[in-house]
């Protein structure tokens, strides 16, 4: 099974994942031989089947509403490539 | 005082009676490790950073409170950590280059409480690049070699991962034990590669909190050690409720430790049938035989189950976990944390940030996962999916009203070489085929060696548990560990093989 | 009456769904422990969960979930006592993990309904579909650098409630009737304070438009509307461009669009859509929420009385007419104040009094009910002064007046100014006395027939009192005096 190379540019698309021309046949292949072994789930006949998104107790717990965070700037802005003041900055989005 | 090599040597259990009976400090012990490191490290690749100096000083807060009398569970031990876990003020990477100057300005919780306890942390180890791996060789800070060597064959070998680093510290007498992340076996097969014990716990046992997030319903922290009862005791600090997890189970820790010895008799232990993969050695098979052979020695019974859907638990893990590592290293974009690829457009700011910030294997997950994710594949495969995912954990309830336990083996090979397996990702994929079943039902998994191969290589056996029955499992692989007397050393350890 | 748009090819008919997204009161964030409130300096309102920090994890606030149930019990809706959170992913600037936790495939609380009042006294009642939690958005500054946009996380994740409407609107007016009445609904349960100018309430409006009979066509979605006014706006000229382009032979895409209000018109955001695959699926970081129902029941249990039923009672207790009673519960604050003002008094008075004389005056000084400078109290007041004589009706409205300028007592007034009311007889006799001395020739006229003048002398002897005459009294007295002749 391959992926067609259209494919390939929308989900590199959307996974915002810059990836060269010269790449695509490559990923063609090998995401196409994964999702290809992958298709052997279609043997399994799931009619009918609740889906389940983890294995953890059944329901989540809820915490007070209580402002027991925030005001630490200068953590949350430690780490950023790039900063104006106590912003991130970013090139210009354009609305 | 002992020397380099009687101190890492040692199991943590007696480092710590050591520790207690004040036959060396923490500061040595500490040392020996740090030396053993500085020697070793340079070939192994096993830590991405080493914290001599912090490692040192907190050995010397942990001599002093002993002194005080005030010792906790694993003061003045020496462990590694895997870099996956955020350390506070120390560079966490999870082994990407998106990561490769991140320093967290807080603490993961369990390694929070295994300071708490005491723990020396002598740096952060090396992995699979977001602990997407079965090799250690997506790493962007290199392959980790495997201590051992087949015999009469220097050529380097593999760890397992994603917890390579780990294992290959913890098996090169480099640290006593270490923590671990497991996905889909990420602690086990590692674990079984380099001749040492792992324990996947319970989905929920410890807080997922602070950890770099892979794939969030299947992540569980777990230690590496080189007995049974070491990772009992590291588990035990490990382990706990944490409210800012909400996956995480309020319900006490018990002593692990206390588990060991305890009588098996009557214990009943299932083997799968289906965990016979095709091709799989003739020597894991005898072992398994005699694995089973010597839980029946020990008053188990043994009863053939049947866990149907076992076959179809890797493509399913290959639809969950990429699904959501798509989605949790969408924030690794340049914009506030990690490494940026300026451009003159936002969404080319991201594109070429994280083209230039992953890796092959990182990027092929977050495409499969986008892929599997996205508007006319969703129903065909993540649905799809998250069904036979419900099969899968019916299978362990079903064989779970029969049996206490069961036994198989951890992977279907031994360590193979740096460099091999890698031409197709679906037969690196088929290295968990063991191990991941039980990741997607959320049981917990104890790995042990038991045995070398015709080369020399370790063989490790899995023992897999209800949920929340870790206690189990460490009295079984405690047997199996006694049983079998694995004292066969790996060919390079601190003070051989530099 | 229904609401038609002339084309070139005959009426067209709208079609209108709102999309409410209403910001949660609450102390904290959906997710997090950092405070909601609105302003603060940048990234000050910012947990590292917030911004998304590896290994940073979810955990729910309870007054959140609260407050969302009891929104869908003030929308006679069904609770969902099992809901679970989704991821929408996509990036962008302002949205820190790549993906917005939201509810996608099973929200917390599913249909309910709306009754809207309209300007001609009717009243429609317009289908809720569901109400959903999720986190709200960072917000980027574009204008602080001509290269560069700024990042603030300080709104990022906190709770939204975004509360989705049966396509039932068929008109300009009943798209803002309808975003009037959801905000008041919210307002009297306090789950979101209603202010669209700070954005805690927007609309995203779902505009198509349809020959009579005809099946639904295309919608465009108009983001972001941020007052009730634009959202009447947008609806009409946005059906006129839908008209526009059917009768030229064209086709309606369905997209995204902005309304202009300084320019009157809608336009694409065709550039923002890009191919948008939110590619949701459940929260692998959070369980699915299962609420108690002894839990939900006792949120009922206390909810306060909503509009409607308040309106009901108004009539029904009070006497008043259904549009007094109305405008008087589109606002709690107002409601209160007329109850305290009508409780034990003439209610219609009352009613009279609110929505008359105290409305104009607050619209006059710029003034809210909250800060009214007549109390409610001192209205009672004053009524009581005017139902038990001591002040006439004309000198009420004097007395008001300096209620108004000046918040003091009406009794106070009344006494510091004099202006009781005179009931003396021997009073009134004399000013009689004086106005008849004075208007000699009126009084002749008068005697020669002439009735009318009757009312004259009404007037001359009350203005002769300065207004404060009893006016029974003086009609009286005057009667018998011209007649006694």
């Amino acid at each position: 099974m391959s992926l067609d190379a259209a494919t390939i540019r929308r989900i590199a698309r959307l996974a915002r994942l810059g990836i060269e021309e010269t790449d695509i046949a490559r990923l063609q292949g090998e995401l196409g031989h994964i999702i290809g072994w992958i298709e052997q789930l279609s043997e399994l006949d799931v009619d009918g089947l609740e889906p389940i998104s983890g294995v953890g107790q059944a329901a989540l717990r809820m915490r007070a509403d209580a402002v027991t965070d925030g005001d630490k700037v200068e953590a949350v802005l430690s780490n950023a490539p790039s900063r104006a003041g106590s912003f991130y900055s970013v090139p210009k989005v354009v609305e | 005082m002992a020397g380099m090599v009687e101190l890492t040597g040692q199991t943590l259990a007696a480092a710590l009676s050591g520790l207690e009976q004040g036959a060396f400090s923490s500061v040595e012990l500490t040392q020996a490790h740090l030396t053993a490191i500085e020697q070793l490290n340079p070939r192994l690749n096993a830590f991405i950073t080493v914290t001599g100096e912090q490692a040192l000083e907190s050995a010397r807060a942990s001599d002093a409170s002993r002194a005080r009398g005030d010792a906790g569970p694993l003061s003045g031990v020496p462990v590694a950590i895997k870099d996956l876990f955020c350390t506070e003020g120390v560079r966490t990477t999870a082994a990407s280059r998106i990561l490769k100057n991140f320093v967290p300005p807080y603490e993961s919780t369990v390694t929070a409480q295994m300071k708490r306890d005491g723990a020396v942390f002598l740096g952060k180890t090396n992995l699979d690049e977001f602990a997407m791996g079965s090799s250690n060789m997506t790493s962007a800070f290199g392959a980790v070699e495997n201590p051992w060597k087949r015999t009469g064959d220097e050529t380097a070998l593999v760890p397992g991962g994603s917890s390579g680093g780990s294992a290959s510290a913890v098996a090169a007498r480099l640290a006593l034990g270490a923590t671990g992340t497991d996905t889909g076996g990420s602690i086990r097969q590692p674990a079984a590669f380099c001749g040492i014990v792992g324990i996947k716990p319970t989905y929920g046992r410890c807080s997922r909190w602070g950890t770099v997030a892979f794939a969030s319903s299947l992540d569980q922290a777990g230690p590496m050690a080189r007995t049974v009862e070491d990772c009992a005791i590291l588990l035990r600090s490990m382990a706990g409720f944490d409210v800012k997890d909400s996956t995480s189970v309020d319900r006490p820790v018990p002593d692990y430790r206390a588990a060991i010895g305890r009588s098996l008799k009557g214990m009943r232990i299932g083997i799968p049938a289906e965990y016979r993969a095709p091709g799989m050695s003739q020597e894991i098979e005898a072992l398994w035989q005699q694995g089973i052979a010597w839980l029946r020695d020990a008053g188990c019974e043994i009863v053939d189950v049947s866990l149907p859907h076992t076959r179809y638990g890797l493509a399913t893990y290959y639809i969950v976990a990429p699904a959501e590592c798509s989605s949790n290293l969408a924030r690794y974009d340049g914009v506030r944390f990690g490494e940026r690829v300026e451009a003159d457009s936002l969404d080319m700011l991201y594109e070429r940030s994280r083209a230039a910030g992953f890796g092959d294997e990182v990027k092929r997950r977050i495409l499969i996962g986008t892929y599997v994710l996205s508007s006319g594949y969703y129903d065909a495969y993540y649905l799809k999916a998250q069904k036979v995912r419900g099969l899968l954990l019916r299978d362990f309830t079903e064989a779970f009203t029969r049996v206490d336990a069961l036994l198989t083996p951890t992977a279907p090979s031994a360590a193979f070489a740096l460099g091999e397996k890698m031409n197709d990702p679906v037969t690196m994929y088929l290295n968990d085929i063991f191990t991941v079943p039980a990741s997607m039902a959320g049981v917990p998994g104890l790995s042990v060696p038991v045995g070398l191969d015709a080369k020399g290589l370790p063989l490790g056996l899995q023992l897999l548990g209800r949920p929340f029955d870790e206690e189990l499992l460490f009295a079984l692989g405690s047997a199996l560990e006694k049983a079998a007397a694995f004292t066969h050393l790996p060919a390079v350890r601190a003070g051989v093989g530099s | 009456m229904s609401y038609l748009i002339e084309g070139n090819t005959g009426p067209w008919e709208l079609v209108v769904g709102l999309e409410v997204h209403a910001q949660v009161v609450s102390h904290a964030k959906l997710f997090s422990g950092a405070s909601a409130t609105y302003g603060g300096e940048p990234n000050t309102h910012v947990s590292l969960v917030d911004a998304a920090f590896p290994g940073m994890l979810p955990v729910i606030n309870e007054v959140c979930v609260a407050q969302a149930v009891r929104t869908g019990l003030g929308l006679k809706a069904h609770v969902n006592l099992v809901s679970t959170f989704d991821r929408k992913n996509y990036f962008y600037a302002d949205l820190p993990a790549g993906y917005q936790i939201s509810q996608f495939s099973h929200p917390i609380v599913g249909a309910g309904t709306i009754e809207i009042e309209l300007t001609d006294g009717s009243r429609r009642t317009i289908g809720v579909t569901r109400l959903h939690l999720e986190q709200d958005a960072g917000k980027s500054l574009h204008d602080q650098d001509p290269s560069r946009s700024y990042i603030d996380l300080n709104r990022a994740g906190v709770a939204l409630m975004e509360i989705v409407s049966e396509p039932d609107m068929r008109s300009p007016e009943e798209a803002g009737a309808y975003v009037r009445k959801l905000r008041t609904i919210l307002r009297y349960l306090g789950t979101c304070d209603g202010n669209m100018e700070e954005g805690s309430l927007r609309a995203d409006v779902n505009v198509s438009v349809r020959k009579a009979g005809e099946p639904f066509r295309t919608r465009c979605e108009i983001k972001n509307v941020n007052s009730i006014r634009f959202v009447t706006q947008a609806v009409e000229v946005e059906a006129r461009r839908q008209i526009a382009v059917w009768e030229s032979g064209g086709v309606v895409d369905q997209e995204t669009r902005l309304f202009d209000p300084h320019r009157g018109e809608t336009r694409s955001m065709r550039s923002k859509e890009d191919a948008h695959d939110y590619r949701y699926f459940p929260d692998p970081d959070l369980l699915p929420l299962v609420l108690d129902e002894a839990w939900v029941a006792a949120l009922k249990a206390d909810l306060p009385e909503l509009p409607d039923a308040k309106r009901a009672r108004f009539v029904r207790d009070y006497g008043i007419p259904d549009y007094d009673a109305s405008v008087l519960v589109a606002e709690q604050a107002t409601a209160a104040f007329y109850e305290t003002v009508a409780k034990g008094r003439d209610a219609r008075l009352a009613a009279n009094w609110v929505i008359g004389d105290l409305f104009a005056a607050l619209n006059r000084t710029g003034r809210t009910i909250a800060d009214s400078p007549v109390t409610a109290g001192n209205l009672g007041e004053m009524l009581d002064l005017m139902l038990d004589g001591t002040i006439n009706g004309r000198i009420a409205k004097d007395v008001f007046e300096t209620m108004v300028q000046t918040g003091e007592a009406a009794g106070s007034i009344v006494e510091r100014q004099g202006l009781r009311q005179v009931v003396d007889t021997g009073a009134i006799d004399a000013a009689i006395e004086t106005v008849l001395d004075a208007n000699a020739d009126k009084l002749a006229e008068f005697r020669s027939g002439k009735d009318k003048l009757f009312v004259f002398f009404v007037g001359q002897t009350m203005k002769a009192m300065k207004g404060k005459g009893n006016p029974a009294l003086v009609n009286e007295r005057l009667r018998q005096r011209l007649l006694a002749d």
